[in-house]
């Protein structure tokens, strides 16, 4: 325990000192917070590692274009010229299109470009899911090779929140019988975002890209549980959304009012998940990333102020760095949770009312 | 805004790799995984069930064996009371056996007694018979004029009779 305190204390203080060469550094160029926060929320096309003295470390990622029927794949170090084009595409650094490729000079209204490039936020889902079919697969190695015995290391660790998904997710929101055709998904659901929420708050390489966070990301992940609670739904799921039981005939017949709002409510459901994860995990982004931003603001103004401010910060980053790892699992069991209830939903027998 | 609109690659991307690792997990990981926890909770749940039946047929043997106690202290108990039954009877019947038998070689000692002193008499008598026969052969053989010597002589005899007796 001492040892950890220790080891804590000084990883504390090396973040201090780091934290204030980056205020002398950042003296002489002006200081836009609002841009920093934007910049390390929203997706790249390289991954800017670190800075060592005048030196970046950059990952330059490639760069993949689909247009008018050709395919074009090259580095994302192409646009770092002073005109930032390459092969009549350009990559601005601000304006309306910034961080996003064109075409150079071209007018509005020619053929759009399709930009698939690996990202920073493709890079760290591959290495996301990489990560998450090595544990998965040696902890169902561990499962097999040690039957019936108890569990232990990292699958003793990862154990309570399978057994929670089963249980207290599964089977609670989608009954005994039918919960085990959607553990799977509810499973990889969870992890995948748990992990990723968690990597996400490292703040080095490979962790600290904001996949979760990521439009997006969430987008796909609620897309998947609409489409799975769609193609799984009963008969009695549709009649609900058609015919209403229990509702007045005239709030359905002249004017088709209950169906409208029923269909609304299975449109808002995936968006609310979509938006709900997003949203939290890219404020606590903002947030962490708005209490160093004030060290800078601070240290521009005098440097003096700049260390003063940057002990209280450091203290309100360390505070929020430990909500966000609790919003992180709350989160993910969130999503899960309300996939598994839609997943219900669809599969409930029609023998109530 | 950049933020809330979603990039085309990256939905193709996410949408690619989220369905591979489903499918990866899904056939590597979650089956065996689900599989071997389904096992694991029904050996336990068997093995509860074992020693709970384990235990109640402790419980039943442990009955059966206060019962058979029980039984066992009873019969010793009985045994017990026989034998001190037993016991006096044997006690009783020694008792009046003895005074019987004492009894009787009181009564055979009684009559040897009897007979002894009987045959005592008898030798006795015999004997003074004897003697008096003697005696009167002697008086007789002697045939002593003499009154005086006569009756000396018989009182000679006589103290010479007290003499052996």
């Amino acid at each position: 325990m001492k040892m950890i305190n220790r080891i804590v204390a000084s990883l504390a203080l090396l973040l201090c000192f780091s934290l204030f060469s980056m205020a002398g550094s950042a003296e002489k160029k002006s200081f836009n917070a609002g841009e920093m926060i934007l910049n390390h929320v929203v997706d790249e096309h390289s991954w800017h590692i670190a800075e060592i003295g005048h030196a970046h470390v950059v990952i330059h990622l490639p760069v993949i274009l689909f247009y008018d029927g050709n395919i074009s794949i090259f580095s994302s170090s192409r646009f770092e010229n002073p005109e930032r084009t390459h092969n009549g595409f350009t990559l601005p650094l601000e304006g309306a299109h910034k961080g996003k490729i064109i075409r150079a000079g071209a007018a509005e209204g020619s053929p759009r470009v399709y930009d698939f490039s690996i990202t920073k936020n493709v890079l760290a889902l591959f290495i996301s899911v990489i990560l998450l079919a090595i544990i998965f697969i040696s902890v169902a190695r561990a499962y097999t090779k040690r039957r019936n015995e108890a569990p232990k290391g990292l699958q003793n660790a990862l154990e309570p929140f399978i057994l929670f998904i089963r249980d207290d997710i599964a089977r609670a929101a989608i009954g005994e019988k039918k919960h085990e055709k959607f553990m799977p998904y509810l499973l990889t659901l969870f992890f995948f975002i748990f992990f990723n929420n968690l990597f996400g708050l490292v703040p080095f390489f490979p962790g600290g890209a904001n996949l979760t966070g990521n439009i997006a990301v969430t987008l796909v992940l609620a897309l998947m549980t609409f489409i799975i609670t769609s193609f799984s739904a009963n008969r009695g799921y549709w009649v609900h959304i058609v015919n209403t039981p229990g509702v007045p005939w005239w709030l359905k017949i002249p004017l088709p009012l209950m169906p409208v709002v029923e269909f609304i409510g299975i449109i808002t459901k995936p968006f609310v998940l979509m938006v709900r994860l997003f949203a939290n995990i890219t404020a606590g982004h903002i947030i962490i990333l708005g209490f160093v931003s004030i060290i800078f603001i601070f240290g521009n103004m005098m440097p003096a102020l700049g260390y003063g401010v940057s002990v209280v910060s450091i203290l309100f980053m360390l505070f929020m760095s430990l909500l966000e790892l609790l919003v992180a699992l709350i989160q993910a069991y969130v999503f899960t949770l309300l996939s598994a209830l839609y997943f219900g939903m669809a599969v409930e027998e029609a023998e109530h009312h | 805004m950049e933020l809330v609109s979603p990039g085309l690659g990256l939905v193709f991307w996410m949408t690619l790799s989220f369905l591979a690792l489903l499918f990866i997990l899904k056939k590597f990981a979650w089956k065996p995984i689900l599989k071997a926890l389904k096992e694991r909770e029904v050996s336990i749940h068997e093995a509860l069930k074992a020693a709970d039946r384990a235990k109640a047929e402790m419980e039943k043997m442990q009955l059966d064996n206060e019962a058979l106690l029980r039984e066992a202290k009873n019969e010793r108990d009985k045994i017990l009371a026989d034998a001190r039954k037993v016991r006096e009877v044997i006690i009783e019947e020694a008792r009046q056996r003895a005074s019987e038998e004492g009894n009787r070689i009181i009564q055979n000692a009684r009559e040897s007694i009897e007979y002894e002193k009987m045959a005592a008499m008898t030798g006795l008598k015999n004997e003074l018979a004897q003697m008096s026969i003697e005696i009167s052969e002697k008086v007789i053989r002697r045939e002593l004029a003499d009154k005086k010597n006569q009756q000396e002589y018989i009182r000679q005899l006589l103290s010479q009779i007290d003499q052996t007796n």
